[in-house]
């Protein structure tokens, strides 16, 4: 059993918890993610480990509001107990000093890019970051990019906040502008696509960090492979990171959408029982 | 294949004044003109739409009857063919005498998990290949699995929980990792020598391939965790969610005071056959469906877990794997259930057991086939694959005739999902951690003759160094494993006195 130690709404649909998991908070490194599992009848659900207190002994993990098992975490509050969380797993993000490195993140995908952009500037990289997400009210983790970027800018897709556009316009205005000698992007699959397909165009090394369905997450079952350079492989244990100019980005996507019927359907089912719960 | 028989001390087991009074009551021809028992099993069209048990085991009568055909040879060369070296003919003759606890706890001498290996050992080709029946009487021989099975589950649901006699907790730290038949065994055995023992697991539920791997209508989930139960009831401490080489490395588990590490985390990596549509969706590999079936309750509306399944559901193989894979994808409701291999009936590696239950079943098999690519429809999901035609040629390295590609034999079937089951590589999260540690070019770990591995210390057995094996191949090695670790732990107390 895990404890959750805090939680706060970073935006209307992505909370942030922080639970008790003293071994995981020592081993991780940035890029590193842990699966959980709520409660005994529930699934096992991947999330990258956004930051950690050794000293506390607590990771904090960042979960945005989309289906059964993410909103029941959401619904969870500090002294809640998770059953299982599991990790750190998969491979740490290689961090070095190579120079100005461009971090960009879409949506929730801000989340996992945050300890790589501590880490980048950490290692001595001028660090500019690109946060993006539809509106205002979904922008997160402002402040904590803020505190380890050279430059933070902030798009959304309807202006309400920073430039409006999408993520690719303010990479390739940051790319025209100045020498990047990697890109970093995580988010959605389709961001990650266009993202890639930008930098290649500057032939940029670029790195993408892949978040596809998992079971274990430990190499044993092959639900998240991915294929990278024509070649099949494990996002749980040879990734989560690989070169996004690779990636077979459809096929991902295709994959992603596996179980979305019977996701739907569970979803459902579940808001219909929690409103039956409230009219009682 | 066990271990070596030391015949005077089963000689002189033999010579108690109750084995030799059993052994006169009834002539040896009276008792090899008995038939062979024959287990009950569940009606297959009821079965195969449920998660009953297929095999219902014996009933009292059953079980006498069977124990009388025993021999209680004066060379028990079945004892030979167990690879833990059960005591078959005294645990039987206790049964034959009535005694049916006094006959479980000769079980549990050598083996912690009897009630499982009962039910999944090849017993055809293991203890009873070497019965005496079968060796110099061309009968059938002793159903020892069904008795096992008998014993064991009547034990549990009649006699006192019990545990085997333990020596004084010595207080010397013993590291587990895995919690699979291997682990298991070497856990049970480590705790009668009085060791603390600790099994560290990846997973959040203990059992390994028992629990994920094996359906609930093979092996019954609670007779896992009743086995496991005695385990624990030994003092031996599990901890689950918690990855050796991630969670804590092995160096890290030494400075908490560890002396003696067992690995045992078997071969859980998938092959896949990389062919062209391999990654469509609704193509998985046998180890994610039976997780998500029998580990997560996929197909459960309870659960949130859901499962891929369809109404032409193709299973690539013929190992045991295939065969529990196939059969449910039939019992979530598959209209064809069918299985897809390269040789014929006779080469496949699953236990005939399962083929004859799967054939009842109203499994379909497609043999002397083998894919060579997958289609989907617009949404990339798999509606279609591709298959050609297989002869037999020459006997390969193996002995077995290696299936020969028929030039334009190409056709195509509908299918709506696919499992992958053609064999399991080692898990690499150990070795990733401990470069030093020398592995085979498969990936196993190399052990030597007590499964100790290149770093002192560090054992290791079951499938990590076999590659996709057995449960009870990973049982034997757990128990050689247990007496090397006892040795050389022995061994480096007395060095430091």
């Amino acid at each position: 059993m895990f404890k959750i130690i805090e939680k706060k709404f970073l935006s209307e649909n992505v909370a942030r918890l922080v639970i008790e998991a003293p071994y995981i908070a020592k081993s991780r490194r940035a890029g590193h993610f842990i699966i959980l599992r709520i409660d005994k009848n529930g699934e096992r659900i991947p999330l990258t480990i956004s930051d950690a207190d050794v000293e506390k002994g607590t990771i904090s993990l960042i979960v945005q509001r989309v289906g059964v098992s993410s909103h029941k975490l959401c619904a969870m509050n500090a002294g809640d107990f998770i059953l299982d969380v599991v990790g750190p797993l998969g491979k740490a993000t290689h961090i070095s000093n190579v120079g100005t490195v461009l971090c960009a993140g879409g949506g929730v995908g801000v989340a996992p890019l945050f300890p790589i952009v501590q880490a980048m500037k950490l290692a001595g990289n001028r660090v500019i970051t690109i946060i993006a997400a539809r509106n205002k009210d979904l922008v997160i983790l402002e402040n904590e990019m803020a505190e380890y970027s050279d430059e933070l800018i902030v798009m959304t897709d309807d202006g309400s906040k920073g430039t409006k556009g999408l993520v690719t316009q303010g990479m390739e205005e940051v790319i025209l502008r100045e020498k990047v000698h990697q890109a970093i992007v995580i988010g959605p699959a389709v961001m990650m696509k266009f993202a890639a397909l930008t930098t290649k165009k500057y032939d940029i090394p670029t790195m993408a960090s892949l978040n596809t369905i998992m079971v274990d997450g430990t190499g044993m079952c092959g639900a998240c492979r991915v294929s990278v350079g024509g070649k099949t492989e494990f996002v749980c244990v040879d990734g989560p990171e690989f070169d996004a100019h690779k990636v077979n980005f459809d096929e991902m996507l295709s994959r992603l959408g596996a179980y979305k019927d019977k996701e739907s359907e569970n979803y459902e089912e579940y808001v219909k029982s929690c409103e039956a719960v409230s009219l009682n | 294949m066990g271990e070596e028989l030391n015949e005077e001390y089963y000689k002189a087991e033999r010579k108690t004044e109750w084995r030799d009074k059993l052994r006169k009551e009834i002539k040896a021809k009276e008792r090899t003109d008995i038939s062979r028992v024959r287990m009950p099993e569940a009606d297959p069209n009821v079965r195969n739409k449920s998660n009953l048990e297929v095999n219902k085991g014996l009933t009292l009568e059953m079980a006498l009857s069977e124990s009388h055909r025993c021999l209680d040879c004066a060379v028990p060369t079945c004892i030979v063919g167990c690879p833990v070296g059960t005591n078959i003919p005294k645990f039987i003759k206790y049964l034959e005498a009535g005694d049916v606890l006094g006959a479980a706890e000769v079980l549990k001498e050598n083996n912690s998990l009897p009630a499982i290996c009962g039910r999944v050992c090849p017993q055809e080709i293991q203890c009873e290949a070497q019965c005496f029946y079968v060796k110099k009487l061309s009968k059938e021989g002793a159903a020892i699995g069904h008795l096992e099975r008998f014993v064991a589950d009547y034990a549990r649901e009649h006699g006192p929980t019990t545990i085997p006699v333990l020596a004084e907790p010595n207080g010397i730290k013993m590291a587990v990792i895995g919690s699979g038949p291997a682990g298991l065994t070497v856990a049970g055995e480590l705790a009668k020598f009085g060791y603390d023992v600790t099994v560290f697991e990846a997973l959040h539920d203990l059992g390994g391939v028992l629990k994920y791997g094996i359906p609930e209508f093979r092996l019954p989930k609670s007779i896992v965790d009743y086995e496991i139960n005695t385990i624990k009831n030994m003092g031996v401490k599990f901890i689950t969610n918690f990855i050796v080489g991630k969670t804590a490395s092995i160096a890290d588990l030494k400075e908490e005071g560890y002396v003696a590490f067992f690995i045992a985390s078997g071969a859980g990596l998938p092959n896949f056959m990389n062919i062209p549509g391999e990654n469509y969706s609704g193509i998985q590999s046998a180890n994610e469906f039976l997780t998500r079936v029998n580990l997560m309750g996929g197909g459960n509306k309870d659960f949130d877990t859901p499962v891929h399944t369809g109404k032409n559901v193709v299973v690539v193989g013929g190992g045991n794997t295939a065969m529990d894979s196939v059969r449910t994808a039939k019992r979530m409701g598959a209209e064809r259930a069918i299985i897809m291999y390269r040789r014929t009936m006779e080469e496949m590696p699953a236990r005939a057991e399962e083929i004859k239950h799967a054939i009842e079943e109203g499994i379909e098999f497609i043999n002397l086939a083998s894919p060579i690519e997958y289609f989907a429809d617009e949404r990339g999901k798999v509606n279609k694959m591709r298959v050609q035609k297989m002869e037999l040629g020459e006997p390969d390295a193996s002995g077995r005739r290696r299936p020969v590609v028929i030039e334009g034999s190409e056709y195509d079937i509908d299918v709506d999902s696919v499992v992958i089951a053609v064999g399991v590589s080692p898990n690499p999260i150990i070795q990733q951690s401990m470069p030093e540690l020398e592995i085979t070019k498969w990936n196993t770990i190399k052990v030597d003759g007590n499964m100790m591995t290149s770093i002192p210390g560090l054992f290791a057995g079951g499938d990590i160094v076999r590659g996709g094996a057995t449960v009870i191949l990973a049982m034997g090695d757990g128990r050689k494993a247990a007496s090397g670790m006892h040795s050389y732990v022995q061994a480096d107390v007395l060095a430091k006195v």
